[in-house]
């Protein structure tokens, strides 16, 4: 099998899918011409994520990943659900193959980019190198020109 | 399951098992022995060879046997370009939906100081002969089309391309690893110099193919050792997939007019039933298509996550998407047709053929629609060309 267990039950039955209408912080990363975009909308009352979905446009692995990240953000502070990382999605679901880890950081990325939402929203300060400045592996466009002719 | 990936391999069909099991009992001594058995063994290897020609329309001595349709392709290729060199001719002409057995072949070369060609094909997926015309130069030592092509199924104006290799004088080598056993070939009536063939997409074994060599067309050894196949490709000839390769293309050239028939009206059942959904672009041309050819373009969602999903509503499919290709960038053959790169994440290949029913065609469409809605609606891609925040590439 191409994916553990874990990947293909988030895969057939992703948790939280959707959008939130009144959301507190939306972010999107990813990039349509490379094959993934991840939506991620949170719902933040008293500094605590009290809701959170996603949309993606992806691989088995993007929209099991989505989905694991909802999971282990869901009920965490904001300053908590910050500290995820890629490395723990791979980890919660039993492994990713090598050449779908960039997914696990797209979905890391994502919550991020809804977390920056919400603080920006809310006048909340923050480090700016905490987050991605569009410039990252995930939403930075490669070099596909090569190809293209 | 309903196996609908017939361009990626094919069932056995049961007189190339019948053959293969024969093979195994009666012709399994050494055709280069002298004794009885090997003799034996010999002259079943003729008789494939004979059978093999004859489907083609080729004689039997310039019928080399493989080890597959790359290996073909890697032979013609490196032959007719080395020798072409000797000549003083470097320069190699092939089209930009090559399968990567004939492309990556032509990446070696040009690393090696060959020139090579890569003509562009229209939105429907076909070289112009036209264009072939205009890129043969004075030091041209080869121009290499595909038969049909693997993923969108078009059918290149082969006998036209060979024409006029001929007039100008320059071997013509054809993939024909989609048609063969599909499509009617007579490598004299469509000028065809070199012609590679694969046993396995023709509900043949596989590990095994041929090399058509035109009488007097150049020819390399790769495989250095034996005197097997008249010196050119040495190795203990493999009997049982010979001989089922042989059998099966037999039977697939018999039955050649009725399969044809009938897998093109499951075909076209399909392409009207997938076209039915919004945003969707059926890839390759309507008519020059080969007879299971299905494949499709939708807007808004990913080839991995569709197939997955196809596999688990019982629809073995596949799909030319990045993730599904191994590498970043979706299939070349999509890219060179036109199809953004987030299009083309977004295909699905269907190949039918005769073990397919219209029920099954019934089911697929069916289970490609819900999956594709479903995928739509957890797409921020698709929600934002719903709200009309990204323009539709496919109308």
């Amino acid at each position: 099998m191409l994916y553990s267990e874990k990947v293909m039950d988030h895969f057939r039955n992703p948790r939280n899918v959707g959008e939130i209408a009144d959301a507190d912080g939306v972010g999107e990363v990813g990039n349509a011409k490379c094959g993934d975009i991840m939506k991620m909308y949170l719902k933040i009352e008293d500094g605590v994520i009290v809701d959170v979905r996603f949309e993606t446009f992806g691989c088995g692995s993007a929209i099991a990943t989505s989905s694991m990240a909802t999971e282990l953000i869901k009920g965490k502070k904001v300053e908590e659900a910050l500290t995820l990382t890629n490395q723990a999605v791979v980890e919660a679901l039993d492994g990713l193959p090598a050449h779908k880890i960039h997914c696990s950081v797209l979905a890391e990325e994502a919550v991020r980019a809804a977390i920056k939402d919400y603080y920006d929203k809310n006048g909340i300060a923050y480090e700016p190198e905490q987050f991605c400045n569009g410039d990252c592996s995930c939403c930075h466009e490669h070099d596909h020109t090569e190809h293209d002719a | 399951m309903i196996y609908a990936d017939n361009a990626a391999t094919t069932k056995t069909c049961p007189a190339a098992q019948r053959a293969m099991l024969d093979a195994m009992e009666r012709s399994w001594a050494n055709p280069s022995s002298l004794h009885s058995p090997g003799q034996q063994a010999k002259e079943a290897l003729q008789t494939a060879r004979e059978t093999v020609a004859r489907a083609i329309g080729a004689q039997p001595r310039e019928v080399y046997f493989t080890s597959g349709g790359s290996e073909a392709d890697n032979q013609a290729i490196i032959s007719a370009a080395k020798l072409g060199a000797r000549k003083g001719k470097k320069h190699l002409v092939t089209t930009a939906i090559e399968h990567h057995a004939v492309l990556h072949t032509m990446d070696q070369l040009s690393k090696e100081g060959f020139e090579v060609t890569l003509l562009p094909v229209d939105a429907s997926g076909i070289v112009k002969a036209e264009d072939v015309a205009a890129a043969i130069r004075e030091d041209t030592a080869l121009v290499s089309v595909m038969f049909a092509n693997n993923e969108i199924g078009t059918i290149q104006p082969v006998a036209e391309i060979g024409a006029l290799c001929r007039e100008k004088g320059v071997v013509f080598h054809t993939d024909a690893v989609q048609a063969a056993g599909h499509l009617p070939i007579d490598v004299d009536a469509q000028n065809i110099d070199m012609l590679s063939l694969s046993g396995h997409k023709f509900h043949g074994p596989r590990g095994v193919g041929a090399l058509y060599v035109r009488r007097g067309a150049p020819l390399l050894t790769l495989i250095h050792g034996g005197a097997q196949e008249r010196g050119l490709r040495a190795g203990t000839e493999d009997l049982p997939a010979i001989l089922g390769m042989a059998a099966a293309l037999d039977d697939s050239c018999t039955h050649m007019a009725e399969n044809a028939a009938y897998v093109s009206k499951l075909r076209d059942a399909l392409i009207d039933k997938l076209s039915a959904i919004p945003h969707a672009a059926l890839n390759g041309d309507r008519e020059r298509r080969l007879p299971g050819n299905v494949s499709f373009c939708f807007e808004g969602i990913e080839g991995e996550s569709l197939l997955l999903l196809l596999d688990d509503k019982g629809v073995a499919a596949s799909s030319g998407s990045a993730c599904t290709s191994g590498s970043l960038d979706p299939s070349h053959v999509l890219l060179a047709i036109g199809r953004p790169h987030e299009v083309a994440h977004g295909s699905l290949r269907l190949t039918l053929d005769h073990e397919n029913t219209m029920e099954e065609v019934d089911a697929i469409a069916a289970a490609t629609i819900e999956v594709v809605d479903y995928l739509r609606e957890m797409s921020p891609v698709w929600k934002a060309l719903q709200r009309g925040e990204r323009d539709y590439v496919i109308q």
